[in-house]
């Protein structure tokens, strides 16, 4: 089985995201940066579906240099083959990101054969755009389906895949090859070995470099949330604010 | 030139976040018609109406019996591609989104997912409908705003959740009827099977949530907290520092990732409150937090807090409540 994951290196801020002079960016100076989370998921699936059913495991990610990180971070994690799409500056908007990503998965396949399944996350975390995964899939002529928390290999080129609804939960059955959006909760990340850790040192990391046209949303700034900012009432330090608490708890009619 | 409301339903049970998409385009100006998919939804007609659709069309095909992201992706895109209207606009939920995603993907057109406010800025008074709106929607879960421009001859875009207050404009709608052309494959994506999650209170819809993060320190250590959440009838969630240990399940994650709790009292205990966690609780009507730092960032956002370790604290409640309901 040849699976596909797509990543996206984003900030991992704190207690408050703080923006830069000149309204374009998250001010990055002194943040760590992550895989984004349900891609985090979508890395350890791609590392399950393998070990379950042999094959191997690519990861893409269209991003600046440093998302190299990333690329090796899942390698660590047991994913063979690493694919970076640089860029130069500024997040491509969704519809470029997609196209860039299709492209370079035709050439792909055409030199190593079709990916049986590709994994995205639902949503990056940070531009939240929910629609990189469905356009490539949609190119690649492809089933989609998104917010996956579950995935099984049922044989004769099925996949059976779980989503959770206000009610329950969805079960699709879908035909490979398939692409699915995944969600965090899927399943638990595992921490790289020191021998996974060696090994994603020494990989070589594939370019391709991606040549497309922007597409129709332009960001113009970033502007922070609004906060509701407020005095905080302590009641107490330590067991002896119990009696605080549970007058409170009476006041709010919650007992 | 009017504009297309994709009405969010479940087999014939419409979803509270259509009627504020409804309400947002209304704002525009324009007439609104309201696409229905499948026959189950053909009862919603007189809701819609209630909340200023013009006309509700009503697509009919075998392969609309139940949800299927693609059949209903290109059944709005063929109704665009007909009617060409100024701009869909759809619920921001997981269904809302992933429909507008593929409208986006089959007309080449660009999308904007989770929009708080649009100002479309003459774009309606002059020529061209495809002059641009200036969209402002939110990013990281909510933590943080964008402002950008949409450039399109139809203009895609989801509404977040809460981003305008649904109200009424009653009216009577005509109803039109949709035949789309769907093939075999679309049937490929639609659901095959349902699991029904047993009533009760959910992290979602809990009165009272009592959330642990890593100052909890252990699973075992979760009891307390599961007791006093029993005592007052309402659930544990707990932050991603807690899901990632493996001490609970996802299910319980409060956040951006996670669930969004609107309880009326949410009690933090060693939570520090990142930003992500926040943006999942912040619709509590009350936040309580318990912490050893005074300084701690759930700390300062809360409405109320106590200093101190959540293993004498919580326990002390629970043991006051007690001897309340005795006394
Ligand atoms: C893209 C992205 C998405 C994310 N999504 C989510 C999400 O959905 N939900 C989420 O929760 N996080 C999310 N995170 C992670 C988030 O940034 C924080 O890392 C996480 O919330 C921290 O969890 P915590 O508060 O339990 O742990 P910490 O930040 O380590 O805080 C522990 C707190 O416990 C207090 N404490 C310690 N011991 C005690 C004690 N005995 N009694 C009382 N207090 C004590 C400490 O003072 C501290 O304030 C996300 C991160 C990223 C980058």
């Amino acid at each position: 089985m040849r699976v596909l994951v797509c990543v996206k290196r984003v900030p991992a801020p704190g207690a408050k995201i703080n923006i830069t002079a000149d309204g374009l960016a998250i001010d990055t100076a002194y943040l760590a940066f992550t895989t984004s989370p349900h891609e985090e998921c979508a890395v350890e699936e791609a590392v399950r579906l393998v070990e379950q059913h042999g094959g191997e495991a690519t990861v893409l990610t269209l991003g600046p240099a440093e998302a190299d990180e990333q690329l090796r971070y899942a390698a660590s994690l047991g994913v063979a083959k690493a694919v970076l799409l640089p860029i130069v500056g500024a997040d491509w908007d969704p519809q470029r990101t997609a196209a860039a990503i299709a492209t370079a998965i035709a050439e792909l396949e055409s030199a190593d054969g079709p990916f049986d399944i590709i994994l995205f996350g639902n949503e990056s975390a940070d531009s939240g755009g929910f629609q990189v995964g469905v356009r490539v899939a949609r190119s690649l002529g492809r089933p989609i389906v998104n917010g996956i928390k579950g995935i099984e290999v049922v044989g004769d080129g099925t996949v059976r895949a779980r989503r959770e609804s206000e009610v329950g939960l969805e079960v699709y059955a879908l035909p490979t090859p398939v692409v699915l959006g995944v969600k965090e909760g899927i399943n638990l990340p595992r921490y790289p070995t020191l021998k996974g850790r060696l090994g994603s040192k020494k990989i070589e990391v594939g370019q391709i470099v991606p040549d497309v046209a922007a597409g129709g949303q332009r960001m113009v700034t970033l502007l922070p949330a609004a906060e509701q900012v407020g005095a905080t009432t302590i009641l107490g330090h330590g067991p002896d604010a119990a009696a605080a608490v549970v007058d409170l708890l009476e006041e709010l009619g919650v007992l | 030139m009017s504009i297309l409301v994709v009405v969010e339903h479940d087999r014939g049970t419409v979803a509270p976040a259509t009627f504020e998409a409804l309400t947002a385009a209304r704002s525009l100006g324009e007439p609104v018609h309201a696409i229905t998919l499948g026959a189950s939804a053909d009862g919603l007609v007189d809701q819609l109406a209630a909340h200023g659709a013009a006309v509700v069309v009503q697509a009919h095909h075998d392969l609309l019996a139940d949800y299927g992201p693609e059949a209903w992706g290109d059944t709005v895109a063929q109704y665009v591609g007909h009617t060409s209207p100024s701009a869909v606009i759809a619920t921001g939920t997981d269904r809302g989104n992933e429909v507008l995603a593929h409208v986006g993907a089959i007309l080449d057109l660009p999308f904007v997912a989770n929009c708080l406010s649009f100002d479309t800025a003459g774009a309606f008074d002059t020529a061209g409908a495809a002059d641009p709106w200036q969209i402002t929607r939110v990013r990281w879960g909510g933590s943080l705003l964008e402002q950008c421009e949409l450039s399109a001859t139809t203009k895609l875009v989801t509404m977040t959740h809460h981003a305008v207050e649904a109200t009424e404009s009653p009216g009577i709608a005509s109803t039109e009827s949709f035949a789309p052309s769907l093939e075999p494959w679309h049937g490929r994506s639609v659901v095959v099977d349902r699991v029904e999650r047993a009533a009760g209170v959910t992290l979602a819809t809990a009165p009272v949530v009592v959330g642990g993060g890593r100052g909890v320190g252990s699973p075992e250590a979760f009891a307390p907290l599961e007791d006093l959440a029993s005592l007052l009838g309402g659930v544990v969630g707990c932050s991603r520092a807690v899901t990632n240990n493996g001490w609970r399940n996802h299910t319980d994650q409060v956040g951006q990732t996670g669930t969004r709790i609107a309880p009326d009292i949410y009690l933090a205990c060693g939570i520090s409150g990142a930003i992500q966690h926040w943006v999942g609780a912040m619709a509590s009507k009350k936040i309580l937090a318990i912490n050893t730092d005074p300084e701690a960032n759930m700390v300062a956002k809360a409405d109320y807090a106590v200093i101190g370790d959540l293993h004498q604290v919580v326990p002390a409640i629970a043991a006051e409540i007690r001897r309340r309901r005795n006394a």
